[in-house]
């Protein structure tokens, strides 16, 4: 048992040493994949950071109910009565027409213009927090809100979210394209590269078989090869990723100051990146297996 | 011609019956060969080039399989044998091939290490090992030194320390005195003794006359694939009595 540890052991070590023997190549080799695999990860992490966004806003969805303008103000009493009672509502908030009509002035910048009207042509409105946020069940409440007496319209403000929301979940296939492509080129590279260290050790490779080795003692050193440079080249997309973020984000931080506000973008979870080593450790085990198993194997059935 | 019972006794470690083998292009290197070894044993397999000496090594190593009858090495038949078993069957023999087949891009040392990092060994002990192999064959001043830095015949005797090193009960030798001169081709054919002395059975495939003249135990003659009537008479009668006879003179 400690013997064969020992025996992984060493053939890590010399894997590791054969790495180093051959900087240049094995370097580009997993700058290459890392390149490759940073291209999924980067789309991820803006995506990741628009469904914040987008969760943020969505995660509070509001209806805007406008009355008409001809409702009395008793009749306007009764809809907030009703509101108020309706099971479906959490909270009820009422802008009276003159109040929005002076805070449009104050924040649009349109005060001239607004200036000029003769008369408000804000309605009285409801601005409602419903306690649900199933979009479907919203617009069911929409729909019923607008049945109610002397009611304008009903508007369910988190429509926008609703169609970022689609928009995500559109390029999120979009991701699982790349990287399925990106993947498959990453087995490629890892095929190659394995290809190539078959032809070279060829004789060793028949002077072991001849000698005894069994098939798990010939293909470890491949496999431990695939894996290791899978695993760099995971590291190296991490390091690329992190790097463009901490640009990105001290863009960011001269931009979002203009705008008053502080946000940053979110970096890769330890999940993520535990999930994007293992990964691509794994997709350079699979190439370096693909390509002992018919280099090696298949080359000895003649 | 006489066959064998297809019962093997257990001192037998090497029995062909009625073994032939044709390649894929229809030549057919070996026709119906049939003769057993018994441990202990050092046997001389002569024949032209192109007889079917590499051909019967080679089976015996499973290498390559028969087409048809059987060759049982060790208890195991070669032809029904998985090829999962193939590695363990051949850690029981020790190859000698005739064009070396050393690895230059490592020393010596690294090059007799090989079977026992294949087999597993524990470090400190494969040393020991390689250090006891290469001394055997009067190379231990040059572990260090890349193989292809040696002479034809040290290079035969680093091959032979390779396959000595995890103490195999049998050795093969294809043409192991090849293109080496008299002097070496004696030095080389005594540490074989050396070996089968201590018990090790040993299968010296050669064309090599002079081998031969020094030699007085079994040979199997091979002739265009098939042994000779004299060889064949010897290779089931009495073989290994036979072979008792040679180890005593």
């Amino acid at each position: 048992m400690i013997t064969g540890i020992m025996d992984h052991a060493r053939v890590l070590a010399r894997t590791i040493r054969h790495v180093f023997h051959m900087p240049v190549s094995n370097a580009l080799n997993v700058l290459v994949i890392g390149i490759a695999l940073s291209l999924p990860t980067g789309i991820y992490v803006i995506l990741k950071n628009l469904e914040r966004v987008a969760g943020q806003a969505s995660s509070a969805p509001q209806l805007s109910l406008f009355m008409s303008m001809s409702a009395s103000k008793e009749a306007i009493a009764r809809i907030e009565k009703q509101l108020k009672q309706h099971t479906a509502i959490e909270m009820v908030e009422f802008v009276p027409r003159h109040e929005a009509f002076a805070q449009l002035k104050l924040t649009s910048g349109l005060a001239d213009v607004m200036g000029s009207l003769k008369e408000n042509p804000l309605p009285d409105a409801f601005i409602i927090h419903p306690k649900l946020t199933h979009s479907e069940r919203l617009e069911a409440l929409r729909d019923e809100l607008r049945t109610l007496p002397h009611v304008d319209h009903v508007q369910l403000d988190s429509a926008w979210a609703h169609k970022l929301g689609a928009l995500i979940k559109f390029a999120n296939l979009v991701i699982w394209l790349v990287s399925v492509l990106l993947s498959l080129a990453l087995v490629a590279i890892t095929f190659n590269t394995i290809r190539l260290q078959v032809l070279t050790q060829r004789d060793e490779i028949e002077i072991s078989k001849l000698l005894g080795a069994t098939r798990a003692f010939i293909q470890r050193p491949f496999l431990y090869f695939g894996l290791l440079q899978g695993l760099l080249g995971g590291i190296t997309a991490w390091l690329i990723i992190t790097v463009s973020m901490a640009l990105l984000n001290s863009y960011l931080a001269n931009l979002t100051h203009l705008f008053a506000s502080n946000f940053t973008l979110q970096a890769l979870s330890a999940n993520d990146i535990m999930t994007l080593l293992l990964f691509s450790a794994y997709l350079g085990w699979l190439g370096a297996w693909l390509s002992v198993t018919l280099h090696v194997w298949r080359a000895e059935i003649k | 011609m006489i066959h064998a019972a297809p019962i093997i006794q257990p001192t037998k470690v090497i029995h062909f019956s009625q073994v032939s083998k044709r390649y894929p292009n229809g030549y057919e290197a070996l026709k119906n060969v049939s003769f057993e070894i018994a441990e202990g044993e050092m046997i001389f397999l002569t024949g032209h080039s192109g007889a079917g000496k590499s051909t019967l090594l080679k089976l015996i190593a499973a290498i390559e399989r028969p087409n048809s009858g059987s060759v049982v090495v060790k208890g195991q038949n070669i032809a029904t044998l998985k090829a999962g078993a193939i590695p363990f069957l051949r850690r029981n023999l020790g190859l000698i091939f005739q064009d070396h087949k050393l690895l230059f891009d490592r020393s010596v040392f690294d090059n007799v290490i090989l079977p026992l990092q294949i087999c597993g060994f524990e470090h400190r002990e494969s040393t020991k090992r390689v250090r006891a192999a290469l001394d055997k064959v009067g190379l231990l001043k040059r572990e260090k030194s890349n193989p292809i830095t040696l002479s034809g015949g040290e290079q035969q005797r680093l091959c032979i320390a390779r396959a000595i090193v995890n103490r195999p009960a049998i050795l093969l030798a294809d043409e192991p005195t090849g293109n080496l001169d008299s002097d070496y081709a004696n030095e080389i054919l005594s540490i074989f003794k050396s070996f089968n002395q201590v018990g090790v059975t040993l299968l010296i495939a050669t064309h090599d006359e002079n081998v031969l003249q020094q030699f007085s135990g079994r040979t199997l003659a091979l002739v265009h694939g098939s042994l000779t009537p004299e060889s064949a008479a010897q290779a089931i009668t009495g073989a290994s009595n036979l072979g008792n006879l040679g180890k005593l003179r």
